[in-house]
């Protein structure tokens, strides 16, 4: 057993770091520290543009669609040295979730056409699965498509769709037989924004920001040829797409950064002639948070490890999940106690509100990607066998 | 031990809760909010004419002195419709400054037009120094003449951008002074902020601002101040409680109507637990609420400020459970600023960082104990 990284990934994790620091544009770097999310379309395309430039566009697709061919150890190297270095995350929804399903199961013809823009950045991908009835119960989701002659005529909404406003592409869970068991009768479609029809409306969240959409499909008409796969598999494809990339579901890399940032913020507060950091009462909280971190980069490395022996991908990242937002809230709520009553005065988008807007803003971690009631339900049913 | 309200207090509950559901749905607050001022003049002047702007106020004054227990009261109704109007900041700690550091013509100068509703004072108290050490004030005032000079920064003074009237602390030597100074005082600027629970604060800039003798308020107001700011987190608390069995009930009310897989998600065990917990932290709370009215006008500093501390570390630890549960049990729509609950979990935030945080009482308590 060894807890270490081998020379050669040393070695790699090195090289990732010269490529940070040598490439990540600054101005890019200092909106992530700020916490300025106004350039948030910009910034992913320039970053996701830089690292197709360098090979590293699509760090887990396999070398022929145009991937790295790393192993899952340098993925999750590659994805927490990014996080430390303050760079934008990648856009998942092309890369991380589209791309696997058009691989797995996509045509020839549909894999050409769309994975290489997924890679270079010329298309961006939003997720339409929720609806405003069928949220923890996707299956039961309504929107129709109605096949009429080579097209699907669809009617119906789409809720919480995440940065809709900027898509050009979004990739749909539609129900094409609603005669059949609710999980029988989906089918999995890809649709142009730009087709008529197509409304898109924000939502207001409780931190003042606007990152998710209603869209509402009105006679939409979508071509056959863009439906993956079979006519009423779809919950097949959504649920390999679910059980897929699982190496960063932790968030590792972000709780290390933002625990670094915490650590550092709280050196700077004094009470009673000393440092927040020392106080034994708020530096043990710090310390608290840190362990649990460090129990779960190691939980995370052994499903790592037993993803690379092709041990099925099982229920585990239920538990990454779990822990992982768990932490990332936990040291929200860390940064915000660090301000005391600083953290009241609140104006979206003002660097002085970074951690009060992180810490509203965050609480959706244990709410979206399968609620932490959800993923507590699969580790009972699927590891306890209850 | 009595744990009954007289008729006169439920009366006062009971008419403040009508006027709030009459005047103050969640649709009336959502237009208030998006107004230049925040709050609403008009719910103001009603406040006035119903006389829920004298409850403190004492009988001698002319006003109608409810004491503790009406305060709690009215602030419980105030949370449940989270009202952004400037209730605790004028009629509570305002009025209670005035009331227990003014002389006789200081009141009768000042506490009618508060009592109308044509006057609104705000206590300016909190600095950025103030945060481990409640006494610890930098602003200084020193004589000049008869009167006075003052400088020095406040921070975060809810409501001052709607006062006419700031009651400032200050240091003279090494005493606590207070002192009256009009809003629009040559040398005074307000800094607005809007803080994370939507009402409208200030941060106050004093420049070398005059102030007649006439204007300061007692004498060194070191320990009445104390007094006068444990009565203004009493009804904090108050209000807290209002809210956090607002937000309780409408995610109870949720999960009744929100069906996933079938039934609705108040089926589920885990979610029944949940809600079981929330209504535990909840009942703590009213226990802790009562505790803080109870005791915040105790003459044995230590019995208050033990009694007070420990309220508000047991209430914002309720307030944080419970806000966000509420949030998590109402899934996406939790995050949404459309309904209801956003804004109680934001008002409920605001109480655990208003007044002296969660672990600054924990702090404070510790220091009681040892
Ligand atoms: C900020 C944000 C971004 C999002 N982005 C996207 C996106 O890009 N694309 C997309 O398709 N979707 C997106 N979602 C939607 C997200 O996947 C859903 O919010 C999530 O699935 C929960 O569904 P719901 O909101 O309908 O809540 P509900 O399913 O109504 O759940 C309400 C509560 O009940 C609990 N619950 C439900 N069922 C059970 C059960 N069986 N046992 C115990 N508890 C249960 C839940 O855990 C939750 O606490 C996003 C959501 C948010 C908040």
């Amino acid at each position: 057993m060894d807890l270490d990284f081998s020379t050669v990934e040393l070695a790699f994790r090195d090289e990732v770091r010269q490529f940070l620091a040598a490439e990540l544009p600054a101005d890019i770097r200092d909106r992530i520290v700020r916490g300025d999310h106004s350039h948030v379309r910009e910034d992913t395309i320039r970053w996701q543009k830089i690292l197709h430039a360098k090979g590293w566009g699509a760090p887990a697709w396999p070398v022929e669609f145009g991937g790295t061919g790393w192993s899952k150890t340098q993925q999750y190297i590659f994805e927490t040295e990014c996080a430390l270095a303050d760079a934008p995350a990648q856009l998942a929804f092309g890369i991380k979730m589209v791309a696997p399903v058009l691989m797995r199961y996509g045509s020839t013809e549909q894999q050409n056409r769309f994975l290489p823009r997924i890679r270079a950045a010329d298309d961006w991908w939003c997720q339409g699965y929720s609806e405003p009835g069928s949220g923890s119960d996707l299956a039961s989701l309504k929107m129709k498509a109605e096949r009429d002659g080579d097209e699907y005529v669809l009617n119906g909404q789409k809720a919480w769709n995440t940065l809709g406003h900027f898509a050009d592409w979004i990739f749909c869970l539609v129900r094409t037989d609603s005669s059949a068991k609710p999980q029988k009768g989906i089918s999995f479609l890809l649709i142009d924004m730009k087709t008529s029809g197509i409304t898109v409306r924000p939502t207001k969240l409780l931190d003042g920001s606007f990152e998710v959409n209603e869209i509402w499909f009105d006679n939409v008409r979508v071509p056959v040829t863009n439906r993956v796969g079979d006519e009423n598999e779809g919950w097949t494809y959504a649920k390999f797409l679910l059980g897929h990339e699982r190496t960063n579901i932790a968030g590792i890399g972000w709780s290390k950064r933002e625990l670094r940032r915490l650590k550092s913020d709280s050196a700077k507060v004094s009470k009673d002639g000393r440092s927040l950091l020392e106080d034994p009462v708020f530096g043990g909280r710090i310390a608290q948070v840190e362990i649990e971190l460090t129990a779960l980069e190691i939980t995370n490395m052994r499903v790592i490890f037993d993803e690379a022996a092709k041990k099925a991908p099982g229920p585990e990242a239920s538990m990454l999940k779990i822990r992982g937002t768990e932490i990332m809230q936990r040291i929200s709520e860390l940064q915000m106690e660090l301000l005391g009553a600083s953290a009241l005065a609140y104006a979206h988008d003002s660097d002085d509100s970074r951690a009060t807007a992180s810490y509203l803003n965050l609480r959706k971690l244990t709410i979206f990607g399968g609620s932490n009631e959800i993923q507590r339900n699969i580790i009972a049913h699927m590891i306890l066998k209850l | 031990m009595d744990f009954s309200f007289n008729d006169e207090q439920q009366m006062l509950l009971d008419s403040t809760r009508r006027f709030i559901a009459e005047r103050y749905d969640f649709e009336h607050r959502n237009h208030v909010r998006a107004t230049a001022d925040g709050w609403s003049r008009d719910v103001w002047k009603q406040f006035g004419e119903l006389g829920l702007l004298a409850i403190n106020i004492p009988e001698a004054d002319g006003g109608i002195g409810a004491g503790s227990v009406g305060t709690m009261l009215v602030s419980n109704a105030m949370g449940e419709g989270l009202l952004l109007e400037p209730f605790l900041s004028s009629a509570v700690l305002a009025t209670h400054a005035i009331v227990q550091l003014g002389s006789a013509q200081q009141r009768g100068d000042w506490l009618p037009a508060l009592a109308t509703g044509e006057s609104i004072a705000v206590l300016a108290h909190d600095e950025a120094s103030t945060r481990f050490d409640v006494m610890h004030i930098e602003t200084q005032a020193v004589r000049s003449g008869d009167g006075w000079r003052i400088t020095g920064r406040k921070s975060l003074v809810y409501h001052a951008p709607a006062a006419n009237l700031l009651l400032v602390s200050a240091r003279v030597d090494k005493e606590i002074g207070l002192f009256a100074v009009p809003t629009d005082a040559a040398g005074v600027t307000l800094l607005p902020r809007t803080t994370v629970d939507e009402q409208r604060a200030a941060d106050i800039v004093l420049d070398n601002v005059a102030a007649a003798a006439s204007a300061r308020l007692g004498e060194d107001v070191r320990e009445a101040l104390q007094v006068v700011l444990d009565q203004g987190l009493a009804a904090l608390c108050a209000e807290a409680f209002g809210a956090m069995d607002r937000i309780l009930a409408a995610t109870i009310e949720y999960s009744r109507s929100r069906v996933q897989f079938g039934v609705p998600i108040g089926s589920f065990q885990a979610l029944q637990h949940r809600m079981a917990e929330m209504l535990m932290h909840l009942e703590q709370a009213r226990s802790m609420s009562y505790l803080a009215t109870l005791r915040c006008t105790d003459t044995d500093p230590v019995a208050r400020r033990t009694a007070l501390s420990a309220a508000k570390v047991l209430m914002g630890q309720a307030a944080r459970y419970i806000g966000q549960q509420a949030v998590q049990l109402h899934g996406g729509m939790g995050m949404t600023d459309e309904l209801e609950v956003s804004h109680y979990f934001k008002r409920l935030l605001a109480f655990e960082l208003r007044c002296g945080t969660t672990d600054e009482h924990l702090a404070v308590y510790h220091q009681q104990i040892r």
